[in-house]
């Protein structure tokens, strides 16, 4: 009886842990399934470098998005990358204790502010000063990589932090005795020994960025081009997704499901590279 | 040589302190801006009534009722099946291929990004199940989605358990099922506990992956398979149409005092509850 | 001298971590109602011995051996041997104090629960007749419901004896029970462990020579996963009959 239990307890858990297998399986063949036709009708080629994105006439090309995505992600990284780096060389290594006890809940409390709210205070403040400073209409790339550069520095601060503070102490003491000073320290023993847990962080700080919809929305303007400068408005992958749904049917609706592949794919080549990295470590 | 690196020092200093109050600074505006707008517009009537003509008037008494119950599915699914898996992980099995495949999928799982949850909740529970736009539907969803944060958080808490406390339970006869739910299990529920705070505030604070499973609409859900509209949710209609800035403030400032009532209240009751004894 | 009968009997044992080989050859008879002390320098296998005494070895992931362990004439390591049973027969002490995060009764009580005790009173009893026989009653009868985490050293040390102790056992081990503890909680343990010799077969790992010459009613002594002899404990500290042995009693390494 008590053998029993034990075997059948052993059991439930491995099904329970199948879960993520399955879930993960059903999302990828759901999305395929819906999604592929049409890329199989207006041909790989044509829709992942296609210029013209217009579901009324049957013309799908995504490729502007692509552009768009990729854009507002690397003007995210080149504002949140640095700036989390140096709040998480802040935390784990010059903030006094009592501040870094008020600074760290604070950051994860705002990590848990709606994305939302995030855009919504981007439309009324960051949109308004571009249109007003650099001029253009304000939904841009810029608006849009201001916003996911706060929303991503959570992530980025947290994990950078845990790499930094995960650090052997001999590797600081041992710098701090051969007369290098508090900074060179940390530039040149601490930040490079780090590295792959860093590089971890802003990977996955990107794939947020990536994946982000709702609060870029509202900043990005969202129109259908390949930008110009980071003053043009652009719509990306997850945009043109999260506008349509509500009214596409048809081809369409599976051309919507087709751009959630290629943003998969996106997704999945970002994490396999951030688990590569995690695990090197 | 020694003033330059003594400068340069200075110099690094000086921006990483500026760089992280400016981020403190900017964080805390964003918030305080928002709570400053909106908590004025919080009374009574906007708790207790539905919204009317399109959220312009009423309050948003439906969206806080289906932001509830579509964050209360999500866990209550997500967490058993969060929870086993942490524990097959980190007490059931050596390292092989397949824990290697399982924690790939929950990794990779955490990477999708939430509109891609909502395409997918939207064709396989609203379509393909035919369980329409519902709370069940979001509920899901969303279940789906904090799943990966659920294991992960657990099996760290499991894992940082004291292996004497094991060795303990076994060597006083214990099998592994009693070793599991009397000695480990009570010294990680805070964490699990936490990854499961989290959790609620990550569906709380979900947008996309909803709006298309759970609907938009504004009565009073009747069941689970009634449609609704979460407070997230009803913030961007409000926000984006333009339909009404002033309540579109007070349903954010509620939902960020919601989202830190959630992190205070479990806490405390962490704190009183489970972590008494140790 | 008469000699008590052998309680448990070790033929031919080898134990191995993966590859690395940590016990060789051990041959050993320990008897009912007595102390033996196992004794030697660190990384002697003395902890693996006692660890295999009630299969707590199993639990090391690539831990095998060879040979034979009897426990009153049977093999514990045959196919329909119960380990928990096993587990609740030969308890275990661990070199540091391992209260679990739960409340002093309940620490005691946790044994007793997991073989099936229900009843509050018959709880009660066995963890007030626990702690009176580790002497740690007086100590802490009033405040039962207290964290165990919040008793002193000595005292969690002694909280941990009870606990074997609620189980019944036959055998206790005990593994450098003392190595953390002041001299007079130290003393505590050793003058309750001679009174319990009348009713349980103690093997212990002493923390030092000296303990394990205070203690025992025989002494073993182990170097590099050997048992160099076994004996009386007066006859083995007095004129041990290996060099090694004497080498290490008089201190002269390790």
């Amino acid at each position: 009886m008590k053998k029993f239990k034990e075997k059948l307890s052993g059991r439930i858990f491995f099904i329970f842990a199948l879960s993520s297998i399955s879930v993960l399986a059903l999302i990828t063949v759901f999305i395929i399934v819906k999604g592929a036709p049409i890329i199989a009708k207006v041909g790989f080629f044509n829709f992942v470098f296609g210029m013209k994105w217009s579901p009324s006439q049957g013309e799908f090309g995504i490729f502007p998005m692509i552009i768009g995505s990729v854009s507002v992600t690397l003007g995210a990284a080149a504002l949140g990358v640095p700036i989390g780096i140096c709040c998480s060389i802040f935390l784990a290594e010059f903030a006094p204790a009592k501040m870094r006890e008020f600074f760290r809940p604070a950051i994860q409390l705002l990590a848990g502010i709606p994305s939302v709210v995030y855009g919504f205070w981007g439309l009324l403040f960051i949109v308004p000063f571009i249109r007003n400073f650099f001029g253009g209409p304000g939904l841009s790339i810029l608006a849009g990589a201001i916003i996911l550069a706060i929303m991503t520095l959570p992530t980025i601060i947290s994990i950078s932090e845990v790499s930094l503070l995960a650090l052997p102490r001999q590797y600081k003491e041992g710098a701090l005795a051969l007369g290098l000073n508090h900074w060179q320290t940390i530039w040149s023993v601490l930040l490079p020994a780090a590295k792959s847990g860093i590089v971890a962080a802003v990977i996955l700080g990107i794939g947020r960025a990536v994946g982000e919809t709702m609060a870029v929305i509202m900043v990005l303007g969202n129109a259908v081009a390949v930008p110009l400068s980071i003053l043009d408005p652009v719509r990306t992958l997850t945009t043109n997704i999260g506008i349509e749904m509500g009214y596409a049917s048809g081809e369409h609706q599976q051309a919507l499901f087709a751009t959630g592949i290629v943003l998969f794919v996106i997704i999945m080549l970002l994490n396999s590279f951030a688990q590569y990295i995690t695990r090197k470590r | 040589m020694k003033t330059n690196s003594r400068a340069g020092e200075k110099i690094a200093k000086l921006l990483i302190w500026s760089t992280a109050l400016f981020v403190l600074v900017v964080l805390v505006a964003i918030s305080a801006y928002i709570l400053i707008k909106g908590l004025p517009r919080i009374n009574w009537h906007f708790l207790t009534e539905i919204p009317r003509n399109m959220g312009r008037s009423g309050g948003v008494a439906s969206t806080i009722v289906g932001t509830l119950l579509v964050t209360a599915v999500a866990i209550i699914i997500a967490m058993p099946f969060g929870i086993g898996t942490a524990f097959y992980l980190a007490e059931y099995t050596k390292e092989s291929m397949i824990t290697r495949i399982i924690r790939f999928s929950a990794e990779s799982l955490a990477g999708i990004p939430s509109i891609v949850y909502g395409l997918f909740g939207f064709i396989f529970f609203v379509i393909y199940l035919n369980l329409g736009w519902s709370i069940l539907s979001g509920g899901l969803t969303l279940a789906i989605m904090i799943l990966p944060t659920i294991i992960r958080t657990s099996e760290e808490a499991i894992l940082s358990v004291p292996k004497v406390y094991r060795e303990v339970s076994f060597s006083l006869g214990g099998t592994k099922w009693q070793t599991i739910i009397k000695a480990v299990f009570p010294s990680a529920i805070r964490g699990i506990t936490n990854g499961i705070i989290l959790s609620v505030g990550r569906s709380v604070a979900e947008t996309a992956a909803v709006i298309y499973t759970a609907g938009s609409a504004l009565r009073m859900p009747v069941s689970l398979f009634s449609p609704t509209r979460t407070m997230a949710v009803h913030f961007y209609i409000l926000a984006r149409e333009g339909i009404s800035l002033e309540n579109a403030y007070g349903t954010a400032a509620l939902l960020i005092i919601l989202i830190f009532l959630i992190n205070v209240v479990a806490n405390m009751l962490v704190n009183r509850f489970i972590a008494k004894g140790r | 001298m008469v000699q008590n009968a052998s309680k448990i009997s070790v033929s031919g044992l080898n134990f191995y971590y993966q590859k690395k080989q940590a016990i060789f050859d051990l041959n050993l008879k320990i008897h009912a109602n007595s102390i033996l002390s196992v004794f030697g320098p660190a990384n002697s296998g003395i902890t693996t011995l006692l660890r295999s005494f009630n299969r707590l070895c199993d639990l090391t992931p690539g831990a095998h051996m060879e040979g034979q362990i009897l426990l009153d004439g049977k093999n514990i390591y045959a196919p329909d041997i119960i380990v928990t049973e096993l587990r609740r027969k030969v308890g275990m002490v661990f070199d540091v104090p391992t209260p679990l995060p739960m409340s002093i009764f309940d620490n005691i009580a946790y044994g007793p629960r997991l073989s099936g005790m229900k009843s509050k009173k018959l709880l009660f009893q066995s963890v007030e007749e626990a702690l009176k026989m580790a002497a740690l009653w007086e100590d802490v009868k009033d405040r039962l419901s207290m964290p165990a985490a919040s008793l002193s050293g000595g005292q969690q040390q002694r909280l941990c004896i009870a606990r074997v102790l609620a189980l019944k056992p036959e055998v206790i081990l005990l593994d450098r029970p003392c190595s953390g503890l002041d001299p007079i909680s130290t003393a505590k343990i050793e003058e309750s462990l001679s009174h319990l010799k009348e009713k349980f077969t103690i093997v212990i790992a002493p923390h030092n020579v000296q303990q394990a010459g205070r203690i025992s009613d025989r002494a073993a002594f182990m170097l590099m996963g050997h048992l160099i002899e076994e004996g009386p404990a007066r006859a083995v500290f007095a004129n041990p009959q290996d060099q090694r042995t004497n080498d290490y009693i008089t201190g002269r390494f390790g």
